[in-house]
């Protein structure tokens, strides 16, 4: 079920199937198109289902937005040892929460997904590794596994092909940290999820020691549109360095948050205005987090402009992430944002690099003082030190996620930080509590 | 140790997901339907899982500590988890908790004196859109609004303390 009305403006690929009865079921799935790109793809050979990919322009939807055609091209497809489909939906990225209506809603457009990348690798066995607070999901994609080994479409020589996929889910239990895929793998072996230095990536050594195409859920839902219509219909949809649309979370302080499917490229403001229905309470915007809570904020004036693709955030130096867009208005407190993000951080550092385990628990403690109004100005600069030899110092990107939003947050918002020292009252508490009443 | 045939059939398909000679990758998903059942990681289970799987105890403890749904002490009957995360914050989810603590006169991780209710200050928990969100045991409650929150704690407080675990998610 959707938790949140469509929008008119959304362009819909990933959920063209959402407001169909049953959309989860096969029966729904098969009478739209349904499994019909595997079908294609299976009468191609792996090169050109790799080459549609690359044209289609599509980039990981997990934050790293790595091109996946360039990722399956990486697995060395003559190696003697068997290789794996493993599909990210860890999904715990403060601020993003598309994977789940991915799932939910159209289970077998993951299953199609995950065989065309199996053709394009020669893997016979694919994992979905679902957060463990999702338990009702693996009971929908568990069904969905189910009619299609039922329908053949799993299984040994799928629908005469000659080609074997087994398909499992795999349930996590509780840590941000194995969204990270090297450290998802090491979840997926049944160890702590620790990350593990690379190279080898693991596209050459992977899960079990294997090669492994290790993608987002949003991306690999995309592939069956992909194969179906074309690489450059997919291409088209988009901005010329990233094809096809973006799952984009509305989250924060406007009038309509949902989850809403728009075309790369997608402006800033209208996004807000239209299909956000503008800022809360008639408010006015302050900042916004274009992809999740690790990636460095916006002002109001930045998002002058702005458009919701990877350039455009680049030229911003920001991300756009996993397309967990968080809208903060003008009465929100950014030193409590801070905090509390930083606060998410230090709970989910896994200690394995020194930098991240006590540069977040610092920070942490920093940005309660100030949250306190026991902050000095001489914190002001020890934040900004203290996250800057964290970035690029660790094994995964943990600590740069932690570190790059606060870095902005401190830069661009620093007169707030000002606001906080000497035992002042947070300014912004009265209109929150105004809000609240 | 004796699990429900549910369990035993859910072990069993675990077992057999993964390449010969790889069976600790069940190891997580193990504990964690065997905690919804049992109703805490026991130090009977974690022998069990440790033998079933083929590592030591304590490598099995190694890999329990690592993960925050994972629980060496018993919850509520209901496991109440407030998100108070960046997305929830804006809407006012560090309120609800404060309001869930209070009401029930408990605080993170702490169960009533009843054994009915556990409390929780979760990290997000993707449902951002409609927030502010709570999950009590695996059941998702969106767009959660002070009364809404007093309305569930009164119900998960009045049910019947003899029904089966309906909700700690479906075997």
């Amino acid at each position: 079920m959707l938790y949140n009305e469509p929008s008119p403006l959304e362009t819909r690929v990933l959920t063209r199937r959402f407001s169909l009865p049953n959309s989860a079921s096969i029966d729904t799935y098969l009478a739209t198109e349904g499994y019909q790109a595997f079908v294609k793809a299976a009468g191609m050979k792996p090169d050109e289902i790799i080459e549609q990919v690359k044209i289609s322009n599509l980039r990981g939807r997990g934050g790293a937005g790595f091109p996946a055609g360039m990722k399956w091209s990486f697995v060395p497809r003559s190696s003697p040892k068997p290789k794996y489909i493993v599909v990210n939906g860890d999904e715990s990225e403060p601020g993003t929460c598309k994977d789940r209506v991915l799932i939910e809603n159209d289970p077998h457009q993951l299953i199609e997904g995950c065989l065309i990348a199996g053709l394009a690798v020669d893997a016979h066995a694919g994992y979905i590794y679902i957060r463990g607070e999702y338990r009702y999901l693996i009971e929908v994609m568990d069904k969905a596994i189910a009619e299609a080994y039922a329908g053949g479409w799993l299984g040994k020589n799928i629908r005469g092909t000659g080609f074997d996929f087994d398909l499992y889910t795999h349930t996590g239990a509780g840590a941000y940290e194995c969204g990270e895929e090297s450290a998802l793998l090491e979840s997926l072996e049944g160890k702590r999820g620790i990350p593990r230095i690379r190279p080898p990536f693991p596209a050459v050594v992977g899960v079990f020691q294997c090669p492994t195409v290790l993608n987002n859920v949003e991306t690999i839902c995309a592939v069956p549109a992909i194969i179906r219509d074309g690489g450059a219909a997919f291409a088209a949809l988009g901005v010329p360095k990233a094809g096809g649309t973006k799952m984009t979370c509305l989250t924060g302080h406007v009038n309509k948050p949902g989850v809403y499917e728009l075309r790369l490229g997608f402006p800033v403001k209208q996004m807000i205005e239209e299909v956000g229905g503008g800022i809360r309470n008639g408010k006015r915007l302050k900042a916004l987090i274009p992809g999740g809570s690790s990636c460095p904020v916006l002002t109001a004036e930045e998002c002058e402009g702005a458009t919701m693709d990877y350039d455009s955030m680049g030229q911003r130096k920001t991300m756009l992430g996993s397309g967990g867009v968080i809208i903060m208005d003008e009465d929100t407190c950014m030193v409590k944002a801070a905090l509390r993000i930083m606060r998410f951080y230090a709970h989910e550092s896994c200690g394995w690099c020194i930098p991240c385990r006590e540069g977040t628990t610092w920070l942490r403690k920093i940005l309660q003082r100030f949250h306190d109004g026991q902050g000095t100005r001489n914190d002001i600069n020890l934040i900004g030190d203290i996250s800057k030899n964290m970035l690029g110092r660790t094994f995964c990107p943990l600590g740069d996620a932690a570190a790059m939003p606060t870095i902005s947050i401190v830069e661009k918002f620093r007169h707030e930080f000002e606001d906080h020292l000497n035992g002042k009252p947070c300014p912004y508490e009265h209109a929150n509590h105004m809000v609240m009443a | 140790m004796n699990f429900s045939p549910q369990l035993e059939a859910r072990f069993e398909k675990l077992l057999k997901s993964y390449p010969p000679g790889r069976q600790r990758s069940a190891l997580v998903p193990m504990l964690l339907y065997g905690q919804d059942e049992v109703g805490s990681i026991s130090d009977e289970l974690i022998d069990e899982v440790a033998r079933r799987v083929g590592v030591t105890p304590l490598q099995v403890n190694e890999v329990l500590s690592y993960y925050s749904m994972l629980h060496r002490k018993p919850l509520g009957k209901y496991h109440v988890q407030i998100c108070t995360n960046i997305s929830c914050l804006l809407w006012d989810g560090d309120k609800l908790w404060e309001r869930a603590c209070k009401k029930l006169g408990i605080g993170h991780k702490e169960v009533t004196a009843d054994g009915q209710i556990s409390l929780e200050e979760v990290e997000c928990m993707g449902a951002c859109s409609w927030a502010p969100a709570v999950q009590v045991n695996y059941d998702f409650h969106h767009f959660v609004t002070p009364e809404k929150l007093d309305e569930l704690l009164d119900t998960l407080q009045s049910r019947d303390r003899n029904s089966p675990l309906a909700s700690k998610g479906a075997l």
